[in-house]
């Protein structure tokens, strides 16, 4: 590294303090004290669903479990000891009878078509739950698969607000650990569960810990490419996780608007999303 | 008077109603009266919230008894002096993020932030004008002066008030916590510390800050009001990331005390600033005309 303070540890007290305040205060606003979560049996998911139940009460959080046929036993399990350690209510809406007509429509599809399926079905199912639970989706997704685009853009990328979009996964497994989750949740290789086998880092090609001490780099802390080569890391490396961010720039923004007219939403009408509030 | 009580207060507002925020105000100013409060400083854009973006024409008030908004205010400030934080419309429709010092009925003064941050998560300038002006003023209790979160980052202001007189410095803010790391507080929050407790070393002077909370968006306005005295130490912190009214005592005799022991105001040199200051114009061509200033201080003219 080179010399700086930049850090990817976090005061966890104060984390967990402003992300329970953030869901609380921005749900509150849109007129919601309920949540819903998407719950796997990864440490994100667990992570968002731990905040969601101190924020608003387990009673007020619905986790919902979404296997497919060859998701991993172990991942359900590991969503059970979530809700059971959270206390929230619950359901399990399996997809497999969801997708499968798709798939049998469409028996060439390959993995990243299939696994977009389901993360997309799940989505369909979340925002069900939501209007019939009256609580918003919350998200899942941290800041290193934003950044490098690992996830699924109107699938799990899809939510209401999320507390963990500026957290990276090093710091998500640390505020985890903060909170209690089970360490067999924080410590097992990260998955998305779409195919048997399949583990985040396996199909990056990098670990979280290298490309997060990357990212904190170049992202927050704003030094060149050149200067992380400089600083040890290797030139294919950095140039394939800028690339990667390049590339799945269009998954971090609203889709454009051809501009027409005088006023147009997004370049010159203008407003938060608190407006009024 | 040598004693002051001030309370600091840490909001959090309603995004773009002023009238549910002029309420929040006047219990604030109750309850700031009943702790034996001579004056109540809230944050920047206290009256409308920060990221207003597009409801910016709406939103314009004047400081003045036939104002609806000020009408209340300018009452309550009979009873003590109060520091307000508003969109300021002029009759060109122009506006202004301003802050004006209000007590015994009266409008005493109004700044107009001069510092408008357009860079990083910040768009100001592109909704808003910029002030022209540094003035210290006088108060019932001495004579202060009043700068608004990013005109006091720029060492400029600070320094133009201390030389105007200005015993005690107000600035507030709007200042979204960021920069997470190990430390007990956002790494923003241990720099406006940094600078405050600077200033009131290096003037000698009393400053005090107060800065909003609650979230607008994805924004925690992170709270954390201080006041430190001439000699640089803490005399109150506010808790962060929510509201208070945050009380603390001045002696304002610590002023002659720690200027006897450091007589910095007594020699500061003056003319050899504004001679120094004038050479460096003359051989800066960038800066030397008015459109050159224009361009550095980002005018919505430019």
């Amino acid at each position: 590294m080179p010399q700086t303070a930049l850090a990817l540890e976090i005061n966890t007290d104060l984390a967990r303090r402003v992300l329970t305040d953030f869901i609380r205060s921005e749900l509150g606003r849109f007129g919601f004290q309920r949540a819903v979560v998407g719950v796997s049996g990864g440490v994100d998911s667990a992570l968002s669903c731990s905040l969601a139940a101190e924020a608003l009460g387990p009673k007020n959080v619905l986790a919902v479990r979404m296997p497919y046929k060859t998701s991993a036993p172990d991942s359900y399990e590991d969503a059970s000891l979530v809700i059971a350690a959270t206390g929230v209510t619950e359901i399990t809406a399996p997809i497999t009878e969801m997708v499968d007509p798709l798939f049998e429509r469409f028996p060439d599809a390959d993995p990243v078509r299939r696994g977009n399926a389901m993360a997309r079905t799940r989505m369909i199912v979340l925002y069900d739950q939501s209007a019939a639970f009256r609580g918003l989706v919350i998200g899942t997704g941290n800041k290193t698969e934003m950044l490098l685009g690992y996830t699924t853009l109107y699938g799990d990328a899809a939510c209401a607000i999320n507390p963990l979009g500026d957290l990276y996964k090093t710091q998500v497994r640390q505020l985890a650990r903060a909170m209690g989750i089970a360490e067999k949740i924080v410590a097992k290789a990260p998955t998305a569960d779409l195919w048997p086998g399949q583990t985040d880092e396996g199909e990056l090609g990098f670990t979280y810990a290298e490309v997060d001490r990357l990212l904190l780099l170049l992202v927050d802390g704003r030094f060149s490419p050149q200067d992380c080569i400089r600083a040890g890391f290797d030139k294919t490396f950095v140039e394939d996780v800028l690339e990667r961010i390049r590339r799945s720039q269009f998954k971090r923004v609203m889709p454009p608007i051809a501009k027409i007219s005088s006023r147009t939403v997004g370049y010159d009408f203008l407003y938060s999303r608190d407006w009024g509030t | 008077m040598t004693a002051l009580t001030l309370a600091l207060a840490q909001v959090n507002t309603r995004l773009g109603d002023i009238d549910a925020n002029l309420e929040k105000h006047l219990d604030l100013i109750r309850e700031a009266e009943q702790k034996g409060a001579d004056l109540i400083v809230f944050p920047e854009l206290s009256l409308t919230g920060y990221v207003l973006q597009d409801l910016v024409p709406g939103l314009g008030r004047r400081p003045s008894a036939d104002d609806p908004t000020f009408a209340p205010l300018l009452k309550a400030s009979r009873r003590l002096d109060i520091v307000v934080g508003f969109v300021e419309g002029d009759e060109r429709h122009r506006h202004t993020i301003s802050a004006a010092y209000l007590s015994r009925g009266q409008h005493i003064h109004t700044h107009r932030k001069i510092y408008l941050p357009t860079y990083g998560l910040f768009d100001e300038g592109r909704f808003l004008a910029s002030g022209e002006e540094v003035r210290a003023f006088d108060t019932r209790f001495g004579r202060f002066g009043l700068l608004i979160c990013e005109d006091f980052w720029h060492v400029s202001p600070p320094y133009l008030l201390w030389l105007d007189g200005a015993d005690l410095l107000l600035f507030i803010s709007a200042s979204p916590g960021r920069g997470l790391n190990r430390g007990p507080a956002p790494e923003t929050a241990r720099w406006v510390e940094l600078v405050n407790q600077a200033y009131a070393s290096l003037f000698t002077t009393f400053v005090a800050h107060t800065n909003r909370v609650g979230f607008e968006d994805g924004l925690n306005f992170c709270g954390g009001a201080t006041l430190f005295d001439p000699n640089g130490e803490l005399l109150a912190r506010g808790p962060y990331f929510e509201e208070a009214l945050v009380m603390a005592e001045l002696d304002l005799g610590q002023l002659a005390r720690t200027r006897s022991r450091l007589p910095l105001l007594r020699d500061e040199r003056k003319g050899l600033m504004l001679r120094e200051l004038k050479r460096i114009l003359n051989e800066e061509p960038a800066l030397r005309d008015e459109q050159g200033e224009d361009r550095a201080t980002n005018s919505p003219r430019a």
